[in-house]
């Protein structure tokens, strides 16, 4: 394979370390840890979703405008998580009079 | 001469090129807020009933599941090759990566496919026949009517990141693209690390839950 057509090495790293994550998560998942199953699933998820952002879709590169344009769907996503999950978590510690 | 590959409004091909990476961004906002709707409401839910949505994702089928998730990511990681050698200017070579990533798009799409005829045959599909035995079918319909709609959603994209993946493969082959113009195949890249990363979390979500107990 010419020079110019080898994959670069940080995407083969990404791609398997992609891959043994995921390895991991289902390793993890069939251990008994309760509560903290579902902490290490949505971590690894994460860790695995800003490899993707990172690296493949070339965030690491990306100047400062397109980090915004980017950052700005999870930055509302986050908020909608946080306010909903706050009205519904503390709910029954309301209740109807 | 002018280059018939600007567009008249731009400056040069590098502005141009900004401008449409800015773009598929913006849509990518609105596409984390179209999923992340769906996810809040499976939050919601899950919150509710933990011990029937435990359950429920224990019938899911982990195997399919991972084998999938391991085929997208070699894909992303396809066409994450394939848009940094098109800088190079190997774009027909990047053209076969791409077409190869489609092709594992339809690989993922047939696994789906049997995925939920396995679950329509195990009656586990809302409003096919969804017939739950035990004390959470409630929690388990809600489960599944999640999963379906979800899968079926990403699906939709996957089947439209296949079409695009095919078509841009294609230009690349025709040698349309260079290192200079290449911004359809960085557009169309994004695109499909997206849903990528959309199942990551569907991943986590669906499979994942209801594994240890």
């Amino acid at each position: 394979m010419t020079e110019t057509r080898r994959p670069p090495l940080i995407l083969v790293v990404a791609w398997l370390g992609l891959l043994a994550l995921l390895s991991l998560t289902i390793f993890v998942a069939y251990l008994p840890f309760g509560l903290a199953n579902t902490v290490v699933a949505i971590v690894i998820a994460t860790i695995k979703g800003a490899m993707i952002a990172a690296i493949f879709m070339e965030l690491r590169q990306s100047h400062g405008l397109t980090l915004a344009f980017a950052g700005a769907g999870f930055f509302w996503l986050g908020i909608m998580l946080w306010l909903a999950m706050a009205d519904y978590v503390t709910r029954p510690n309301f209740p109807p009079l | 001469m002018p280059d018939t590959r600007l567009a008249e409004q731009f400056v040069d091909l590098r502005q141009q090129h900004d401008v449409a990476e800015l773009g598929i961004w913006v849509f990518l906002a609105t596409e984390v807020l179209f999923f992340g709707g769906l996810i809040l409401a499976y939050c919601v839910y899950r919150s509710i009933q933990p011990a029937g949505f435990a359950e429920a994702a224990h019938h899911t089928k982990i195997v399919i599941g991972a084998a999938n998730t391991a085929i997208l990511m070699t894909s992303s990681f396809l066409v994450a090759w394939a848009v940094t050698i098109t800088k190079l200017g190997e774009a027909r070579f990047a053209g076969l990566l791409l077409w190869a990533a489609a092709l594992l798009g339809l690989v993922f799409i047939g696994l789906k496919g049997l995925e939920y005829t396995l679950e329509y045959r195990e009656h586990l599909l809302p409003g096919l026949g969804f017939d739950y035995p035990g004390q959470h079918a409630i929690a388990a319909h809600l489960f599944f009517s999640f999963y379906l709609v979800a899968t079926g959603l990403h699906a939709v994209h996957v089947a439209i990141g296949i079409a695009v993946l095919a078509v841009i493969g294609r230009r690349a082959r025709q040698a349309a693209y260079s290192g200079a113009c290449h911004a359809p195949m960085t557009v169309a890249g994004l695109y499909w690390h997206f849903v990528d990363l959309v199942w990551v979390f569907l991943f986590a979500l669906i499979y994942l839950p209801g594994r240890s107990g």
